[in-house]
């Protein structure tokens, strides 16, 4: 195993007031790709918002070293800077913001806090152009607000449009495939194993096996009750599809 | 007077003083106007239209000297709004028209532009029937409407615009108005007139700027009078100085198939009240009335606005947004009124403010009035802090919470600023968006040291 990009030890975390994450482990090497699986109320969107610093999720025990660093004493910002970076399931809907002009401010803040110099409005959009182009996609959607009036596969494409800009070390996809047919979902998957490499690592979390077939993970855990219960390679999500998660559940319980 | 010692020298001090004295007519209005306004009184908070602005507190123990009796400032530039220059401007600086920073000439045929009190000298004929003709009789009897018979008393100088029938005016006319220059506080008001033939087209751009730190008071009466199928765009920037008074009302009436579109946005002034009544009397006629305010500190800024939608036909859309912070206090009343006969009428209404800070407040009345059966109209407001989502998502992305802030709030203001038609003039309005964010964030970053943790 290469040097670890991600080491989440026994943490504990907690939503006004209520325990969410009760002692997860899990440890992630650059290029690898591993995702966690789990029915709804195991703690999945938790864990996504807890390693992207959100507002409201209290940790309380437990650490998260991220390149070294200890990832929960840093700003949403600095993480986002530091390379983390979160493809949300819900994507935010900001009107009058141009999704360009977004881009621009969201790719020049992190060049700014990794010391590159910030691009020039023109810079900036011939970098774009690349990216669209690698990723497949038309320049259309770029003048509208962020979002606004997006179909559900279009504000997930954009999701991977910003990580493609981005270039984050560590992508988690927080139920990336969650509300989209069977074209939106490709087209995501290439995104994203477009994207795949030895320096970047995935976190996938689903609730369904099906986004595992486009983006085929080194590992998979399952998450039940905020605990993972259990780990394994591909084969483990398969298991998942046959036998549910209940069979998992009653070891977590043992 | 029981308000304001020196508006009752002023009311004593008799016509033959203010411009236009030696007319009868005018001379009989303003002593009936006078009259009523001693009987009124200052408009106060037991009137249901001020409720929620305190113009007698705002008032108490303020000195004021007339404008006309002040010496006039030097001032060499007015300060430019754009690069391109407008087509004609009148400048008043402190209430006092100043020619010489004027610009008349080159106007096309059919286009009168002068200032009140040179077309009370030199042509009444231009004014008379057409000053006041708006104004409900000054007011009449109704003590909420008090300052517009305080107006009529005392109305001194101001923006006089006809433009015949079917001409189109090509280029953009400023309105002006540089105040807090003067030694003392002064006292005006101003009296504005603008009458668009059937058919005619005008672009006017009214600024009111606070140049120096005096705090005067200004209570000003804008006509606008739109014939058939004339269209009038009227931006109004106001940008008092930090002590100023500025009370406003505008009246228009709206013929058939007649445009207005006004955008206001409001940055300055210790308290501010822009009062506007238009009238839709022509099927057709369509009325957009938009705006924006910016305020902090303790300013208070109230915006008052009543649509009357009288015949078939016709339509409205209004939509004022804003963002206060610290202890500012904005007020929005709303009132679109349609009539038995309006059918068929469309009026829309939207007031949203975003609160920057606890103390913040809002007051935000928006009415519909019905009385036809076949209308579709829609009115809502909302008021809130920033939202969480947005800025959660922003700072994911590596923008600090000072500039997620800025970029989100400045976006809000932006859609509605983005509705003026004129697109030159965005530019001017986003840049002083951005330096009113600037100051805002550079104070929250002095106060907190940064963002609070997570």
């Amino acid at each position: 195993m290469t040097e670890s990009m991600l080491k989440i030890t026994n943490l504990h975390a907690e939503v006004e007031g209520k325990p969410i994450l009760r002692g997860i482990d899990l440890e992630i090497a650059g290029g690898e790709v591993h995702a966690i699986m789990g029915p709804n109320g195991s703690g999945k969107s938790t864990l996504s918002y807890v390693l992207a610093g959100r507002d409201g999720y209290a940790v309380t025990e437990g650490s998260v070293t991220f390149k070294g660093r200890d990832l929960l004493a840093l700003e949403p910002e600095e993480r986002a800077g530091e390379g983390l970076f979160l493809a949300f399931q819900y994507p935010v809907e900001i009107p009058g913001v141009p999704n360009t002009t977004f881009l621009r401010e969201a790719v020049n803040a992190v060049r700014e806090h990794r010391g590159e110099p910030r691009y020039d409005a023109l810079k900036f959009m011939k970098f774009l152009r690349e990216k669209l182009k690698e990723l497949g996609m038309s320049d259309e959607f770029l003048k509208r607000a962020v979002n606004v009036g997006f179909s559900g596969g279009e504000k997930k494409r954009n999701e991977v449009l910003q990580m493609a800009c981005l270039q984050p070390s560590l992508a988690v996809l927080d139920e990336t495939d969650s509300g989209l047919d069977i074209d939106a979902l490709k087209a995501v998957s290439d995104g994203v194993n477009a994207l795949r490499g030895p320096e970047r690592a995935f976190l996938l979390i689903t609730h369904y096996q099906r986004l595992l077939g486009y983006i085929v993970p080194d590992r998979v855990h399952v998450l039940s009750r905020g605990r993972i219960v259990e780990s394994g390679g591909p084969e483990l999500a398969e298991r998942l599809e046959v036998e549910g998660y209940a069979a998992f559940a009653e070891t977590e319980a043992a | 007077m029981r308000d304001l010692p020196v508006l009752s020298g002023l009311l004593d001090q008799g016509p033959l003083a203010l411009p236009g004295g030696t007319l009868p007519w005018l001379s009989r209005r303003r002593a009936e106007a006078a009259e009523r306004f001693r009987a009124h009184g200052l408009p106060n908070r037991r009137l249901e239209a001020w409720k929620y602005t305190d113009l007698p507190r705002a008032l108490k123990d303020r000195e004021y000297l007339p404008a006309q009796r002040q010496e006039p400032v030097s001032l060499d530039a007015v300060p430019a709004l754009i690069a391109e220059a407008p087509l004609a401007r009148l400048v008043f600086v402190d209430g006092l028209y100043r020619a010489e920073l004027s610009a008349t000439a080159g106007l096309p045929e059919g286009v009168r532009l002068l200032s009140l009190a040179q077309a009370l000298e030199r042509e009444p004929a231009l004014l008379e029937g057409r000053l006041g003709a708006l104004t409900e009789g000054d007011g009449g009897d109704d003590p909420q409407q008090s300052l517009l018979a305080l107006n009529a008393a005392l109305l001194d100088d101001g923006l006089v615009l006809l433009v015949e029938p079917g001409v189109v005016v090509p280029g953009r006319i400023e309105l002006v108005q540089l105040g807090g220059l003067s030694e003392r506080p002064v006292f005006h008001c101003p009296r504005h007139l603008v009458v668009l033939g059937a058919g005619a087209r005008a672009t006017l751009v009214e600024r009111i700027q606070g140049l120096g730190p005096t705090g005067s008071l200004a209570n000003a009466v804008t006509e606008i009078d739109l014939g058939a199928g004339a269209s009038l765009v009227h931006l109004r920037l106001q940008e008092a100085g930090a002590e100023a008074v500025e009370l406003a009302t505008t009246r228009g009436s709206l013929a058939a198939d007649a445009r207005y579109e006004g955008f206001s946005l409001t940055l300055g002034a210790a308290l501010s009240r822009h009062e506007l009544l238009f009238a839709l009397v022509g099927e057709g006629a369509h009325i957009a009335l938009n705006g924006a305010y910016l305020l902090r500190g303790t300013q208070h800024g109230d915006t008052t606005t009543r649509i009357e939608h009288r015949v078939p036909n016709t339509s409205a859309s209004e939509t004022y947004k804003g963002a206060l912070d610290d202890a500012a206090r904005a007020v929005f009343q709303g009132m679109i009124l349609v009539e038995r006969d309006a059918q068929k009428t469309d009026g829309r209404m939207l007031n949203k403010t975003l609160l920057l800070s606890d103390k913040a407040e809002i007051d935000s009345k928006p009415e519909l009035e019905i009385y036809a059966d076949d209308v579709q109209c829609a009115h809502g407001a909302t008021a809130g802090e920033i939202d969480a989502d947005a800025l959660f998502y922003l700072r994911s992305r590596g923008l600090d919470g000072r500039q997620a802030r800025a970029l989100l709030i400045e976006a809000f203001l932006a859609e509605a600023i983005e509705t003026l038609s004129d697109e030159a003039l965005h530019v001017p309005l986003l840049a002083r968006v951005r330096a009113w964010l600037q100051v805002a964030s550079e104070k929250q970053q002095g106060a907190s040291g940064g963002e609070a943790g997570r």
